[in-house]
């Protein structure tokens, strides 16, 4: 699988949460990707470095494109925070240690095509996804 | 040492009084290579400007040569001023700094002149002139951005407002087009004019459209939620319209629930409904009737 391009951006405050979002955007039409695609990795991005900022205090986005056999997107979400301490727990939609609605962490994942989740309690997490064209 | 930096700063109000029109002129032919910019400012202006900053650059190095101090007041008010109006004109950061930065070789070639029998006394007045000038130029670079960051708090001041026009479509039935990203500060401002016409035009349905809002996350859809439920609360239905093929399939593998919600794909669907609903029914005229009654 061949990395063409990685590139790190903060996710530190709301505003980057826009950046993040319209850095995806780009990406992803950059690619081909069809609109329908594009909204979902898009949201998907969305949603993760939301929880990025609000529950892991801040960190950073990786975003890597791929084009190796298949041309994808993959995104690295990754924070220093309080980590999760029940994965499965965090996955089911309605739950959340937060005021929102507690679905999007299941929800980014039902958007994308491969999903990963480490997470260590007191170390930080890291949600790797990926979108394939 | 109290004494000579006295007579030193002394001589340096002197020396800019006696040599003011060279080194005006040496001035103005060094800022014409790198930073006139003349398609921005008028040579006669930028003539008196350089004229008042010499004046005032004199008078206060009577004083001392720290720019911080109460005698550099009126030459820092100027700079603030003539950076203000250079960064609405369009000039670069470092074209503005360059004003202050170029008058370094004329003033230097005075002072070189002046002192020509003692090297000491020349080489100190150097430093402490190098010393104020480059506090004088970061200065104008901090008093650009200043200026130029309160014109970005106003328009994003302004964007907020506009961006969230409640319009009456037509007797009870209102519309709140939405654009952009909707983040909890633009939601509250939404949800509160949204409510407030609801009061003022006695609606009863309001459509909130978001085909201008390009992802609709959870939060997007939590607060769309939200000032759904606040409107019903004062007897207002309300129907979201916009809502996209993209937008739709991305809700469901979210798992937003939108189902107690009125939805449409179009504003126009929405508003055909709005109008049912209000109990009022549009008849098409036949054009061959309106032909006869001529």
């Amino acid at each position: 699988m061949a990395v063409v391009s990685t590139e790190a951006t903060p996710v530190a405050t709301e505003s980057d949460i826009v950046a993040v979002r319209r850095l995806v955007r780009e990406t992803a039409a950059k690619l081909g990707f069809s609109l329908v695609d594009q909204t979902k990795v898009v949201t998907a991005a969305s949603e993760l470095a939301r929880n990025t900022l609000i529950h892991g205090n801040g960190g950073e986005m990786e975003l890597i494109t791929l084009n190796g056999p298949r041309v994808g997107l993959r995104l690295k979400f990754h924070d220093h925070g309080p980590g999760i301490r029940d994965i499965q727990l965090a996955l089911r939609d309605g739950f959340t240690t937060g005021s929102g609605l507690g679905l999007g962490l299941g929800g980014a994942k039902r958007l994308v095509n491969e999903f990963e989740i480490d997470s260590q309690v007191g170390q930080g997490t890291t949600v790797t996804v990926t979108r394939w064209k | 040492m109290a004494t000579s930096t006295v007579n030193q700063n002394a001589t340096l109000a002197s020396i800019i009084q006696q040599r003011r029109e060279a080194i005006l002129a040496e001035w103005l032919r060094e800022m014409s290579g790198a930073t006139r910019r003349s398609d921005l400012m008028k040579e006669s202006e930028l003539q008196a400007q350089c004229g008042q900053f010499l004046d005032l650059l004199a008078r206060a190095s009577e004083t001392g040569t720290n720019a911080q101090t109460a005698a550099y007041e009126p030459l820092r008010e100027m700079l603030m001023d003539t950076s203000h109006v250079r960064a609405q004109k369009g000039f670069t950061p470092r074209e503005t700094a360059m004003f202050v930065f170029s008058i370094k070789r004329p003033l230097f070639t005075a002072i070189r002149e002046a002192h020509s029998k003692d090297a000491v006394a020349m080489a100190e007045q150097m430093w402490s002139m190098t010393e104020l000038l480059d506090s004088l130029g970061l200065y104008t670079t901090e008093a650009y951005l200043k200026s130029r960051e309160e014109v970005i708090r106003r328009q994003q001041e302004d964007m907020l407002e506009l961006s969230t026009p409640v319009v009456k479509l037509w007797e009870g039935i209102l519309a709140l087009p939405l654009i952009g990203t909707l983040d909890s500060a633009r939601t509250q401002i939404v949800m509160e004019s949204l409510l407030e016409a609801i009061v003022q035009t006695n609606s009863r349905v309001a459509i909130i459209d978001i085909t201008g809002v390009p992802t609709v996350d959870t939060v997007v859809a939590q607060h769309l939620l939200k000032t759904v439920t606040a409107a019903r609360l004062m007897g207002a239905d309300c129907i979201i319209s916009g809502v996209r093929p993209q937008i739709a399939q991305t809700i469901v593998h979210l798992g937003i629930n939108l189902l107690d919600v009125t939805t449409k794909a179009t504003l126009s669907d929405a508003f055909g409904l709005a109008m049912q609903r209000a109990g009022f029914s549009f008849v098409r005229s036949d054009k061959k009737e309106s032909k006869r009654d001529n």
